[in-house]
């Protein structure tokens, strides 16, 4: 089977620090992929240079069969890879609509002529966003529904906030979604339900998905394959229970406290 | 167990904080240095001369009469309950507050008093006058003079303690009715020409004194009158928005028709119930809404803060004046304004984009200094010899003909009128269109996260580009208006005063709020050309209007459609609120 | 951090229109100054001695400005926030001086000891202009920190106005003459070049206040605490050092810099208005981004530039380029000299030294 998301070799330096060393990882469509490792292996890293935030040094990120090193951001996204960021990234001052209404100006074209003159043609395109947002927002169940539409962003609370990070990254119509640290400051219950809706992203909605996590339940309840990193480089792969056990893996969580000792 | 430890965890509240005596005594001295200050800078001489009410204090006396009494209000004004303190107790502590506040408001005059009196400082302090201390001192001598002002101040500054004690039902009627009573004075030409205008030149007659000012007893009729009706009122708009709210959506779209239809109705007839003065000073107004309306695209929407506007604005003027009017020397084709006018925001377009790509990359606040440069780049060529064959220099241009459609030409004010209110709505409809449209959002999201949204596909530059375009083509229409409404372009009206100007409009009507725009535009321009006496002081004002406006509202600068409340509340509060009101809006509905 | 390498990331076409834009801009830049000094010089218009007095008058010039630039740049390396306000900071100090100036100059003092009579006018400007910029950081910028940019912006733009009308209304809206100085008349050659006694003033001043700012940053704790504080605020307040009174001190010492400026900028041109500190303010700043922003030695060089440039910008390039009246478009030059900076080189001459930005 083709991979969806193909990585070979990938490096990266900042400045004298090699912050990804020659990875290596394949996703094949449909998965749900974790990423693990301790503080600075380099997983937001990956995440920023399969989005194109920042450029690589060396090696090949193929999506789909095509090499998407060098593109823009938007390209990226144009082409089917979604993510989330770690501090969430909302667009305070706009309602919870409009941020996912927004998040759909990829595969919109409205233009500003169109806005002004009101041509039907806009008028379609906006009722179509518009519904798109309200289903999207809709895949929370009630939390982000209602009255909450008209809420603005900064005025929900953490745990929303994050979905709806997530329901943004939906509403491109993505193949992939990047989950960077979906449940980072929630609590138990909170986290029990992000990790059945991550279930859901893949089960109803087919997305193929990469997740950085730290918490073990969430990526216990669901990776298909886990991943772990340690100073940029793959240490281990294969399912949580291999992973989980594999004694680089430990050694790399705790190892870090010996070797500062 | 579980039972002991229940009762544990009942609320033992902190005593309360009360209010702070030592902080009045800040207060008040800060009250006697604003009393200083409005002295010092003019600001009671000149309204000295306006009347306000028929009786023995002039206006400029109770200018400095309402200064401690403000600052008694705020004296007395409890401190904010915090969770898990008492309420404090309201009642003689916050009279207190407001007289220890009025008092050393009184003392600080008072030495100001005695120190204008004892030395000369007129060839400092061009304003410390001989008739100030006049006036300071209530036309009595110096000893009784200060005497009378301290007890007045004390007592006022008791009454602006006392008020804090009325709930907020009492002191939102209150303070409209004072306000009202005090506008009547202030505005008498407006009123006046209105109430003779209507043939109601007896009630004309009941309200003012021969001399302009307001009768003692209309004015203290009108204002229990107005305190009574804002008492009985005080929960009808809420209701009313809430059965509108509440209406299906057919008829709700009946009654927001019939409210348009209304509008247009009154502004219809307006310049000539108003007169040729004032609806000169509406189409001033006019000009600057329409000017605010476009750089709320630029600032309010996309987040640029253009402190140059005033470049667009004279790019506007200056074509049609070189392209319609017959004096103009280099270049004359005498085309009509209407001919003209695609031209002109040709040139805007180019006016925009000039000023819009060097500037793409730039942080916000350089973004702000180099446009603030373009407008004083720009006042500077139209002033300059270099392009006088063009431009005039500083003679400028004169005899810009009137606009005509066929035989009818808008000459006069209330026919020009018409013409600024048609591109007005325009513009009004311009911003609503664009705001509620992917462009808008994609405006709000670059303002608000700039790399984020480009990676989700946001073409920066070209949004950034269309938003200077249509400002200036905003702008230019304005300018077109303007050179056509005077009659003649001189480089000395396109200063960076108008861009401040336009800018304070919508920071404090709020942006991107329409109706926020055009309250700012009356209170800004109109209101000011109506008080001579204000005028002088009109960006003084301003400033201080700004800097307040920064520290009350430091959650600065929020698009006001949405109630700025929210950003306030969490969002556990917002849903027990918002729960609250559906359900008193479906209670409403299905009393009907 | 991902921020500003995300947008170098955006290497597609998509900017390249604006790009190649922005390059006709330079070559039209470069060639129309290279081609219009060339013929201004060939034309004899003005002697080469007319050309080293210009040079001087931008020298002096360029002090004044780096004087006020240094409030600028110091503030906006520690806070990053331009305090619009600077500029009457300069003006009050400036028309301190004059009353002080125009107080003293009946007295004996003026033709006897006139270099303490300006010293005391100095004194007076200086102190003026420290205390509005300190009344100015506590009421209105204070609050303030930590929101985002362009509030205390607009705050600061509201202050502008605000002390420019309250001087207006205060002191009259008139222009302030300085009262002449006999011993400042006159002047003399060095090295073939015209020093009038004012710019020499204006210059020895700056360059005394400019060491003496130097020895005050590098040497003394307070000056260290601030350039603690310039580096990274968490970390400074960590270590003990008083951010909010360090932050006050870059205000006071801009201030007073200012101040100084103020009075020379005074007694060079002779008179001083209400608004006088709103063209000097932009240029002032226009000086600090030319030298590098957030860098002290930055505003010196800045100011010194940009006083060459306004100087002699009319008379060398736009005059050779046929325009007539050049001397009336001194400040465009100043303004666009401001626009090219910060296109194409906006970390200024000497680079920025700014403060750590946290996410």
């Amino acid at each position: 089977m083709v991979a969806l998301l193909d990585i070979t070799g990938l490096g990266k330096s900042f400045g004298g620090v090699r912050a990804i060393d020659g990875l290596d990882l394949h996703v094949d469509k449909g998965e749900i992929v974790s990423v693990i490792g301790p503080n600075g292996a380099g997983k937001t890293t990956l995440f920023n240079l399969i989005t194109g935030l920042i450029p690589t040094d060396e090696g090949k990120v193929e999506f789909e069969g095509v090499d998407i090193l060098g593109l823009p951001p938007s390209a990226i996204l144009e082409r089917g890879i979604a993510r989330t960021f770690q501090n969430v990234r909302l667009f305070p001052e706009m309602t919870v609509r409009e941020n996912v209404m927004v998040a759909q100006h990829c595969r919109t074209k409205a233009g500003v002529l169109a806005a002004i003159f009101r041509t039907p043609a806009f008028r379609r395109e906006e009722e179509q966003i518009r519904r798109k947002a309200e289903d999207t927002l809709g895949f929370f169940g009630n939390r982000l529904v209602g009255y909450r539409f008209d809420q603005l962003a900064m005025a929900l609370s953490y745990a929303n906030r994050r979905r709806l990070e997530i329901a943004r990254a939906m509403a491109s119509d993505p193949k992939t979604v990047l989950l960077d640290e979906p449940t980072a400051g929630m609590n138990p219950r909170e986290t029990q339900e992000l990790t059945e809706l991550i279930g859901k992203l893949r089960d109803e909605r087919g997305y193929t998905i990469l997740v950085i996590e730290h918490d073990m339940r969430v990526v216990k309840g669901v990776s298909d394959r886990v991943v772990a990193l340690d100073y940029g480089r793959k240490i281990a792969e294969g399912t949580y229970d291999e992973v989980a056990h594999d004694e680089r893996v430990i050694e790399a969580y705790l190892g870090r406290k010996e070797a500062a000792g | 167990m579980a039972e002991a430890v229940q009762t544990d965890l009942r609320e033992e509240l902190l005593p309360a904080r009360e209010v702070d005596l030592r902080r009045s005594v800040r207060v008040g001295l800060l009250g006697g240095l604003t009393a200083v200050f409005i002295s010092a800078v003019g600001m009671v001489q000149s309204f000295d001369e306006a009347g306000l009410v028929v009786g023995p204090l002039s206006f400029g006396d109770l200018l400095l009469l309402a200064v401690p009494f403000v600052f008694g209000v705020l004296a007395g004004h409890p401190p904010p309950v915090l969770t898990g303190f008492a309420e404090p107790t309201s009642g003689a502590r916050n009279v207190i507050a407001g007289g220890v506040a009025g008092l050393l408001t009184g003392v600080v005059i008072g030495v100001f008093v005695a120190l204008v009196d004892t030395f000369d400082v007129r060839d400092i302090f061009t304003r410390i006058s001989p008739e100030l201390l006049d006036i300071l001192t209530y036309g009595q001598t110096l000893a009784v003079g200060i005497l009378i002002g301290l007890v007045a101040d004390v007592i006022l500054g008791l009454a602006g303690g006392a008020s804090q004690l009325l709930g907020e039902r009492w002191r939102r009627p209150l303070f409209w009715a004072l306000l009202v009573v005090v506008m009547l004075g202030v505005l008498e030409a407006l009123v006046s020409q209105i109430l003779r205008g209507a043939r109601l030149d007896r009630v004309q007659d009941a309200l003012y004194a021969p001399t302009g000012e307001l009768r003692l007893p209309s004015a203290i009729a009108i204002g229990l009158g107005l305190f009574g009706l804002g008492l009985w009122l005080r929960d009808q708009p809420r209701a009313v928005r809430q059965r509108i709210g509440a209406m299906e959506a057919e008829r709700r779209r009946l009654v927001t028709a019939g409210a348009l239809v209304a509008l247009v109705a009154v502004l219809g007839i307006l310049p000539w119930v108003l007169g040729p003065f004032l609806t000169e000073v509406l189409n001033i107004a006019g000009i600057f809404l329409l000017m605010a309306l476009g750089l709320n695209i630029v600032v309010g929407l996309a987040g640029l803060l253009d402190l140059g506007y005033v470049a667009f604005f004279a790019v506007g003027a200056y074509t049609t004046a070189v392209l319609t009017s017959p004096a103009s020397q280099a270049f004359s084709p005498e085309l009509s304004f209407w001919v003209a006018l695609p031209l002109v925001m040709l040139a805007a377009v180019a006016a925009g984009l000039l000023v819009g790509t060097p500037v793409l990359r730039m942080r916000g606040d350089y973004l702000a200094i180099v446009t603030l440069g373009f407008g004083e780049i720009a006042r500077i060529l139209f002033l300059s010899d270099a392009l006088k064959p063009t431009f005039g220099g500083a003679q400028g241009i004169l005899k810009i003909p009137d606009i005509a459609i066929g035989p009818i030409e808008f000459r006069g004010p209330e026919l020009f009128f018409y013409a600024i209110l048609a591109f007005a709505l325009l513009a009004g409809y311009m911003v609503y269109a664009l705001q509620d449209s992917r462009i808008g959002r994609a405006w709000m999201a670059m303002r608000e996260d700039e790399s984020v949204a480009e990676a989700m596909g946001v073409n920066t530059v070209a949004a950034k580009l269309w938003a200077f375009v249509i400002g200036a083509m905003l702008a230019s229409f304005g300018g077109a208006l303007f050179a056509v409404k005077v009659g003649s372009v001189f480089p000395s009206s396109f200063n960076v005063i108008v861009s401040f100007t336009v800018l304070i409009i919508i920071i404090i009507g709020g942006m991107a709020s329409i109706p926020g725009v055009i309250v700012g535009a009356l209170i800004l321009v109109a209101l000011p050309e109506l008080l001579r006496e204000f005028q002088e002081f009109r960006f003084l004002l301003y400033g201080a209007l700004l800097i307040v406006m920064m520290l009350r509202r430091p959650e600065g600068l929020i698009p006001s459609r949405r109630r700025a409340r929210e950003l306030h509340e969490e969002e556990v509060v917002q849903d027990a609120r918002l729960r609250a009101q559906a359900a008193e809006a479906s209670a409403t509905a299905s009393g009907e | 951090m991902a921020e500003t390498v995300g947008l170098k990331a955006r290497r597609a076409g998509r900017l390249s229109g604006v790009d190649a834009f922005l390059w006709l801009v330079r070559v039209v830049a470069l060639v129309a100054v290279a081609w219009g000094s060339y013929k201004s010089i060939s034309s004899g218009r003005l002697t080469a001695a007319q050309w080293r007095g210009l040079i001087v008058a931008g020298v002096s010039q360029g002090a004044v400005y780096a004087l006020v630039a240094l409030g600028y740049t110091m503030v906006y390396g520690v806070l990053r926030f331009i305090n619009f306000a600077h500029g009457e900071v300069f003006m009050a100090g400036s028309m301190m001086g004059f009353f002080v100036a125009d107080g003293l100059s009946g007295t004996a003092m003026w033709t006897s000891l006139p270099y303490v009579a300006l010293l005391i006018a100095l004194l007076a400007a200086m102190a003026t202009s420290t205390s509005i910029s300190l009344v100015l950081e506590r009421v209105a910028y204070r609050p303030l920190r930590g929101l985002p940019r362009l509030v205390p912006f607009i705050t600061a733009v509201g202050a502008s106005f605000f002390l420019q009308y309250t001087f207006a209304g205060l002191f009259g809206a008139d222009s302030k003459a300085y009262p002449p100085v006999e011993v400042l008349k006159g002047g003399f050659t060095i090295v073939g070049f015209r020093f009038g006694r004012t710019q020499t003033l204006v210059i020895v001043a700056t360059i005394v206040m400019m060491i003496g700012l130097y020895l005050f940053v590098e040497r003394t704790k307070a000056g260290r605490a601030i350039r603690a504080v310039s580096e990274d605020q968490e970390m400074a307040s960590l270590m003990g050092i008083n951010v909010d009174r360090s932050i006050a001190l870059v205000f006071a010492v801009g201030g007073a810099m200012a101040g100084a400026g103020g009075l020379l900028y005074g007694l060079t041109f002779g008179q001083v208005d209400f608004l006088s500190g709103f063209t000097v303010g932009i240029k002032a700043f226009t000086a600090s981004v030319l030298g590098g922003i957030g860098n002290p030695v930055g505003a010196m060089v800045g100011g010194l530039v940009l006083g060459l440039i306004e100087s002699l910008g009319p008379s060398l390039v736009l005059f050779g380029l046929g325009v007539p009246s050049a001397h009336q478009l001194q400040d465009v030059v100043a303004f666009l000299a401001l626009v090219m900076i910060l296109i194409f080189r906006p970390t200024g001459i000497l680079g920025e030294r700014l403060a750590e930005e946290r996410a």
